[in-house]
Parts: structure tokens; sequence; C-alpha cells
């Protein structure tokens, strides 16, 4: 690769990873340092987000850099038929780093192999999310003590929901287990079966959201049915709201058990799990901030002196 | 002498390139990906051929033409087993077998609509993942390509 762009989880070793996680406990208890100082980041997003633009956004901010770019695709020259390729030309004229979100899959390894400068995959379609990964590996890390030996159940849509696939990827060197809950028409993909089993993962599939289930887990990992992932509507609406979790069904779950979700969420948590202190995934979203500005001051080589 | 005058119904050749037991479903696979099309040379092609090994077969002899190692190599994708024979002054001088390169770049087409490559005026590129099956796997979207569902581009 050109530059040190961040493009897939799998781009990671299992040492980067836990460093990256170190870094965010730094960033965690110091999130204002004057680290991006005179660099200007541009947040490309093709596709609509609120939480990972906000987010990334707000993580250039808070290190004292500048932010430039869209959120809406509509308004930019893509939407008269400019290629991506001369869309990245042109701005990596302008920035220290790109952080981009796309609605095609392969956009962003794409783009770093046009880009002079860095690029932080925010997003690919269903493909990858890099960044929301490490705040999901952070947020197990933070409530579990420890990554190691973790039962995590993941729950609706695993055929098109990338968060998941993406943590199979970074957990297999930490000797999970995992349960897979979906629906047939959204179960995980045969691929990353494969992967589980060539890693030597123990993984069980059902259709069937029990106690037995919920009571075996250390981490819950909810996904939103996502509608713009279906090309065939019918279909969306057979399977959206099939799992749904209400704090009754925490009753006999472990004291250790936490609730997490990539947001946004609609309806397959209940509200009623908001307040239980196994719900986790605000505290999740805050995790993001602390995530992103590692993976940034990472891709650009900053060095972070924690002995300050 | 059966045999022989089912040989003689394609002509011989006296320098050049022979493909036989192409499978004849792979046959205009093959033709395309050695791009035979904007070849000048004579060229011979035999479809829908009686065989012993594989029930019907295709054949391709292509006169006085020799061609690139990473070019026959491409046939590896569809038709992993293919001998290669090169002629020269009427014998079979070389016959080999062709190899899965490591990455194929630019002839198979993404099967994903939603990949980059689906979208942008680029060159595909695949890791081959599984030199045994022949499975690909799309460097730009990840998505895996068994053999039976590469489509050329």
């Amino acid at each position: 690769m050109k530059n040190d762009s961040l493009v897939s989880i799998s781009d990671f070793t299992k040492e980067e990873m836990l460093e990256l996680l170190d870094d965010m406990r730094y960033f965690e208890a110091n999130p204002n340092r004057n680290l991006l100082q005179g660099k200007v980041a541009a947040t490309l997003f093709f596709e609509p987000s609120t939480r990972t633009r906000l987010s990334f956004e707000t993580a250039v901010n808070r290190l004292g850099g500048k932010v430039i770019g869209f959120s809406d695709a509509a308004t930019t020259s893509s939407s008269k038929g400019e290629t991506l390729k001369d869309t990245i030309m042109m701005v990596n004229n302008y920035v220290d780093l790109i952080i981009m979100r796309h609605h095609l899959e392969g956009a962003a390894r794409y783009a770093s192999e046009v880009s002079r400068v860095p690029i932080i995959n925010a997003g690919d379609g269903a493909n990858q999310h890099p960044s929301q990964t490490m705040l999901d590996l952070y947020s197990i890390y933070k409530t579990q003590g420890r990554l190691d030996n973790l039962t995590i159940t993941m729950v609706g849509d695993l055929k098109y929901g990338r968060t998941v696939h993406s943590l199979i990827m970074a957990m297999h060197y930490f000797n999970p287990t995992f349960n897979f809950v979906a629906a047939d028409e959204l179960q995980m993909p045969e691929q990353y079966k494969e992967f589980c089993r060539e890693h030597g993962i123990r993984y069980t599939e059902t259709a069937d959201f029990s106690a037995d289930v919920i009571n075996r887990s250390d981490i819950i990992y909810m996904t939103r049915v996502q509608r713009e992932r279906f090309t065939d509507l019918m279909e969306y609406e057979k399977v959206k709201n099939l799992y749904n979790l209400h704090n009754s069904m925490l009753d006999g779950s472990k004291e250790n058990l936490r609730i997490l979700h990539p947001l946004p969420r609609v309806n397959e948590i209940s509200t009623d799990v908001d307040d239980n202190p196994k719900a986790y995934y605000f505290q999740q979203a805050q995790n993001g901030l602390y995530a992103r500005q590692a993976i940034i001051c990472k891709v650009l080589g900053i060095k972070l002196n924690k002995e300050e | 002498m059966e045999n022989d005058k089912k040989e003689l119904a394609v002509a011989a050749l006296r320098n050049g390139t022979v493909i036989d037991h192409i499978p004849a479903q792979s046959l205009f696979k093959v033709v395309r990906l050695l791009d035979v099309e904007n070849l000048t040379s004579s060229v011979t092609i035999g479809y829908n051929l009686d065989s012993k090994l594989i029930g019907k077969k295709g054949i391709l002899k292509v006169a006085d033409v020799f061609f690139p190692i990473e070019t026959l190599n491409r046939l590896a994708i569809i038709v992993p087993n293919v001998n290669i024979n090169e002629i020269r002054d009427y014998k079979v001088a070389r016959k080999f077998k062709v190899t899965l390169p490591d990455e194929v770049v630019g002839i198979v087409k993404c099967n994903n609509p939603k990949c980059i490559t689906n979208n942008e005026p680029m060159k595909t590129r695949f890791h081959v993942v599984d030199s045994q099956n022949g499975t690909l796997c799309c460097h730009y979207c990840e998505r895996l390509v068994t053999k039976d569902e590469i489509v050329l581009k």
C-alpha cells in the first residue's frame, strides 16, 4: 500500500489492535490533545451517517485539527458523474487525511490505492467498518476486563451486518465462542462460518433467541435489520421484527453480561432495557470517539507520549 | 483407423499451439481469454467433438503462435486441467498444464453489483484463495467467487 490507510480490520495485527486499545484508554483519560495542529482532514460521506461522521469530526477537533468535507454526495460532483478516483485525486491535494464512507463495497480499498494521503474507511457498503470494530473491541475489553475466552451472541441481521463480520475477524485472536441468532434469510454467510472453522472457533447457529442462549452469553451484540441493504423490500418486511430484546428476557442472565448495539436502533432493543445496568450501547457509542482519535493518530504516524 | 480419420478432420499443424480436451461448455471462454478473435494467423476451432475422456470436448489449434505463459495461465481459472501442446515441425515440442496464478487482474468480473469495480472505470483484481477449487476473492469488496460463478469481463 502507498500509505498507512486503514481499510479493513484485517489490516491490523493482533499487536496493533492491542496497542490501539491502549491508545484508546489514553484518549479516554485525555480527550483533548493538541496532536493535529496545522493538519486538515476531509470527511467524504457519499452515504449518510450521523454517529460515525460526528464522532470522526469531533475526534479531529478534539485533537486540534481542522475538518472539511461533505455529508451528502448529491451536493458534490459525483452527482455529475465524477469518478471516485477523480474526487480522491482532487481532495488529496488539499488535506492530510481522508475519512470516507461510500455505498459501494471496495470503494475505500480503491481510494487507498489512488490517494497520496491515508484513507480511513468509515464504512464501504456492507463490507468493512474498522473504526466501529475497534470501538466494539474496546467496549468488550472495558466491560469484561479481558478479551479472551468470551461467549458472544450476535443477533439480528448477520447476513448484511458488516459490524458482526468484522467483529468475528477481530475476535479470532482471543478464543471466543459465538452464538449466531438469525432468521434463515439473514444467517451468517458461509464465508465467515468457514473462517471460524479454519481458526478453530466454536459457534452455534439458531433461529431461536432463547433464554438458554441469553444466559450463556458474556456479550449480546444486537443489530438492526438494515432496510437499505435489501434489494427486495418484501424480504425486508418479512424479517424486520423478528428479534426484539425486552428487559424481562435478561432476568436469568450473567452478572457480567453487557448488551451492545452499533446503533441506530429501531425496535430490536425495547426502551425498557435502557435503564438496565447491563445496557451498554450508549457508552459504546461514546467509545467511538476514543477509537477514532486513536486510529487517526495511528494512520498519520503520530506517536503518543503517554508519560506526560 | 476410425480414430485416425477423426484426427484428420482437424488439420494437422506445422508450428503453433494446440489445446485439446477442453470441456465443450468452456471452449468459447478459452477463445475469449486468449483473444483469438484478434489473431491474424489461421485458427481451427473444434466444438462438440466426441471424447472418451470428457464426453463432448472442444479443441483449439492456433498456427504459428506461442502464447506467453502468463496468458495461458489465465485459462486455469476456467479449465484448470487442460493440456497445452506446443507444436514445432509437426511434433509436440512441449506439453504442459497451466497453473493458477496468485492473482487474477482485469479478466474476471466481480459478481457483486455493489462492488466498486462494477461502478468505476478500473481493472478488477482477485486473489486466488483456494487454488484446488479455483475460488477467487475480490481484492476490493472481499466477496468470494467460486469457479462455477466466474464471469469473464
